[in-house]
């Protein structure tokens, strides 16, 4: 009884707001790291949002018709077309008198970095007024786990099996969409949730094309335990292998993290089912390829604004 | 207001009349003209609208769909490798229920690589849940913009714009460009039936299983199947405030006719000519110009065909394999109805011109031959 | 934040009752997840501090705040066993459901 007292005069922390617009009954896997990047980003979004959300997990989460697991109106667009189905609902919109919805293109890796490329360029090109959120699981997840060119170095998939792993980088979209000199571009990670809660709101209140490169385990296809999503999302970031940054206009790159104790990457891949096959000699390239690119990222900022 | 403009600009004018509200579009010969001075009435601000430069067809009509959904009016206009890389989203367009409209330059297909025309680009999208109207004027072009918007948004479906190329795109006619203030007594603003809004939130398109995607399309259909009484009814009310018929068909010379040709896009003015020169010379030729061919207006067809001997269609494109495209909808339209026999045409393929002396052969052998060949008759082939 | 409340099934009896296309009428709160779980997170609030945390990482937003605690919500908790990974004074416990 005393305890219960203690209970009531203390209220809870929440280092997030409270509203949901994402809600249960989705069909997402146990862990999944994209359903925390909706639920977050859309807590920073606000209800006066609307998507364009192209093949990928999110289609299928969503829930099918004639149901939703948002109370954000979506356009499930198709899958080379995220970036320019969000521009045009964001020119519909203004046409009809709709000013205020901020319009967000929520695609999976390889809606990005893949298939959707050609759209995204052009729309950033332009500029146009949209936030394009890449939730990224490293491979082609919904149809079960194939390789596309946000998959890392080493990575087991069903296209690249063990005795054929990756053997080629991941495509550094981030550098891709940086040279297009869009006013504002940041990675975040779904262990890091106000961080990425406040990036989201930065992005919301500039105008242009806005992107946001979020890392999101997917334990189905990382092969991985569904309680180690945050865990492998900190390692991420303290490993370097992810790092959080931004970039404006494309020229002053701004590190949020740098770990004063730089761990190992085997720390982060001995977790993985996915890269259980590499040996000492593989583990050491990754190792040393993740230290390049920090370096570079490191100088990036140094030397900012380029 | 009379201008002399082409063909090209002809859609531009229609699009402008019809206060299209978002336009998303990418050059490419021989439609280029359209979005050019689209561009210009936009940023002279004679135009309302959001112009979306894009990077590809693919994503002209992506950027259509989005803006469509949100509730606003949406046109495009391109031509064969853009309609065609277009194509993944053509069905999205109808089975999305959104009625944008798009202006399509009839070019032939590569390789080679040609910018003349012929029907295979449009026709191949026969199958994509659009209305097609194919026009011979570039009168009837701009008509036909302003009456394919409404068409579109009764019935929530998209609907496309024909025209061939250089023999219309290119070429430069006596219009009349209407009032815009009667324009807009014709056609009210878009008022869908559906948006998406964050004022009333859903989710469009999503993941639909087989225990409801089978009823989507046959609603689908059934709309479709309202639309040729609704072209005859606002091609009625057309001619009314402007006094030019837009009809399904535009038959020529057909009453007393023993052969009828049945054409369509400019060839089908041409067969007009050809007509008049073998009625001089005391042959009763009528022509057949199919205006819509999505929906296919089976039943003024059948009316008309089975009152001739004998009927001749001019295909500007080939089904490989098969036949003529025309063809095989006109076969199919009078089986069970008529036993008039229907001899098939191909030509002008990759914009070979369709002249008089064409048509001279056709007629000339669909006389001589009391049924027809098995096998495609080839009009110029150098044999 | 709150608990949410089911929302109905969606039947349409024939294409009448059905949209033009395919858009949602409703959420998909008619989904009971609960049922996917193998495992169900107890939460003994003794040892609770109060820190948001477990709310704030599950993906199924299936932790629900009452009287300042918070709460599972079995009816779509998935069992992902997130929560009991990251509770800082591990007391949420993740225990085997009896089927």
């Amino acid at each position: 009884m005393k305890a219960d007292k203690e209970i009531k005069k203390k209220r809870m922390r929440l280092s997030l707001p409270p509203e949901e617009y994402m809600h249960s009954g989705h069909l997402a896997c146990q862990g999944c790291g994209a359903t925390l990047a909706m639920r977050y980003a859309l807590k920073a979004l606000g209800p006066r949002t609307a998507l364009s959300i192209p093949a990928c997990c999110w289609s299928v989460i969503d829930g099918p018709f004639p149901y939703s697991s948002l109370s954000i109106p979506i356009f499930h667009c198709a899958f080379e077309t995220a970036a320019v189905s969000a521009a045009g609902l964001k020119a519909g919109l203004e046409m009809v008198g709709d000013k205020e919805t901020t319009v967000v293109a929520w695609a999976g890796d390889g809606g990005t970095f893949d298939i959707g490329i050609q759209a995204l360029s052009g729309v950033a090109e332009r500029n146009d007024n949209i936030i394009y959120v890449c939730y990224d699981n490293e491979a082609y997840m919904n149809t079960g786990i194939q390789r596309s060119s946000a998959t890392p170095y080493g990575a087991w998939t069903t296209t690249t099996p063990v005795k054929h792993y990756k053997n080629r980088p991941k495509k550094d979209i981030d550098a891709i969409m940086a040279a297009h000199r869009i006013p504002y571009l940041a990675t975040a990670n779904i262990s890091y949730p106000e961080d990425l809660y406040r990036k989201v709101r930065k992005a919301k209140d500039i105008k242009g094309t806005r992107f946001i490169h979020i890392y999101t385990p997917c334990p189905t296809g990382w092969k991985t335990r569904p309680e180690d999503t945050i865990k492998l999302g900190k390692l991420a970031v303290q490993t370097c292998i992810f790092p959080l940054y931004e970039v404006e206009d494309g020229s002053t790159w701004k590190i949020n993290i740098k770990p004063r104790d730089k761990k190992p990457v085997k720390d982060y891949l001995r977790l993985q089912g996915r890269f259980r096959h590499l040996n000492e000699e593989a583990i050491s390239f990754i190792q040393e390829e993740v230290d390049k690119k920090w370096a570079r990222l490191l100088k990036y900022e140094e030397v900012s604004p380029l | 207001m009379r201008k002399v403009i082409m063909g090209n600009h002809a859609l531009s004018y229609g699009a402008m009349l019809s206060r299209v509200q978002v336009i998303a579009a990418y050059p490419i010969t021989p439609q280029t003209q359209v979005v050019e001075l689209l561009s210009e009435m936009c940023a002279d601000k004679v135009l309302d609208a959001q112009f979306i430069k894009v990077e590809s067809e693919h994503s002209a009509m992506a950027a259509c769909l989005g803006a469509s959904l949100a509730g606003a009016r949406t046109f495009t206009a391109t031509s064969a490798q853009g309609l065609a890389l277009m194509h993944e989203l053509l069905h999205w367009a109808s089975g999305g229920r959104l009625p944008v409209v798009l202006g399509n330059i009839n070019r032939a297909m590569a390789p080679g690589w040609s910018i003349w025309s012929d029907q295979n680009d449009s026709l191949s999208q026969r199958d994509t849940g659009w209305v097609q109207f194919y026009c011979g004027s570039n009168q009837e072009v701009l008509d036909s913009v302003i009456q394919a918007f409404k068409v579109a948004e009764k019935l929530h479906i998209p609907a496309m714009i024909i025209l061939d190329a250089f023999s219309l795109s290119h070429t430069y006619e006596v219009v009349e460009v209407p009032e815009q203030e009667k324009v807009d007594e014709y056609l009210p603003p878009f008022q869908p039936k559906f948006r998406l809004t964050p004022d009333d939130p859903h989710a469009f398109g999503g993941l639909t299983s087989p225990d409801h995607y089978l009823e989507l399309r046959y609603k689908l259909q059934k709309d479709m199947e309202k639309a040729p009484a609704l072209i005859e009814e606002t091609g009625q009310e057309f001619q009314e405030l402007f006094g030019r018929k837009l009809g399904l068909v535009d038959p020529y010379q057909c009453d007393d006719a023993e052969i009828i040709l049945v054409t369509s896009g400019t060839a089908g003015y041409t067969a007009c000519v050809a007509v008049d020169h073998f009625r001089q010379q005391g042959l009763k030729v009528g022509n057949l110009r199919i205006r819509t061919f999505r929906p296919f207006p089976f039943e003024i067809v059948r009316d008309i065909l089975s009152q001739a001997k004998k009927v001749a269609v001019v295909d500007r494109n080939i089904s490989y394999g098969h036949h003529g495209i025309f063809y095989q909808e006109i076969k199919s339209a009078l089986y069970g109805h008529s036993p008039v026999p229907v001899f098939g045409y191909i030509t002008g393929l990759g914009g070979r011109d369709i002249t008089l002396d064409t048509f001279r052969q056709i007629i000339e052998e669909t006389q001589k031959n009391d049924a027809p060949s098995e096998r495609i008759s080839w009009i110029g082939v150098k044999k | 934040m709150k608990k949410q409340e089911p929302t109905p099934k969606i039947d349409f009896k024939s294409e009448k009752d059905m949209p033009l296309a395919p858009y949602s009428l409703g959420l998909m709160l008619h989904n009971f997840t609960g049922a996917w779980r193998n495992i169900r997170p107890e939460i003994n609030l003794k040892e609770c501090i109060q820190c948001g945390i477990c709310w704030k990482f599950c993906p199924d937003t299936a932790i629900y705040i009452e009287n300042e605690y918070p709460v599972i919500d079995y009816t779509y908790c998935k069992g992902c066993g997130l929560c009991a990974e990251e509770c800082p004074t591990k007391c949420i416990t993740m225990v085997e459901e009896e089927k």
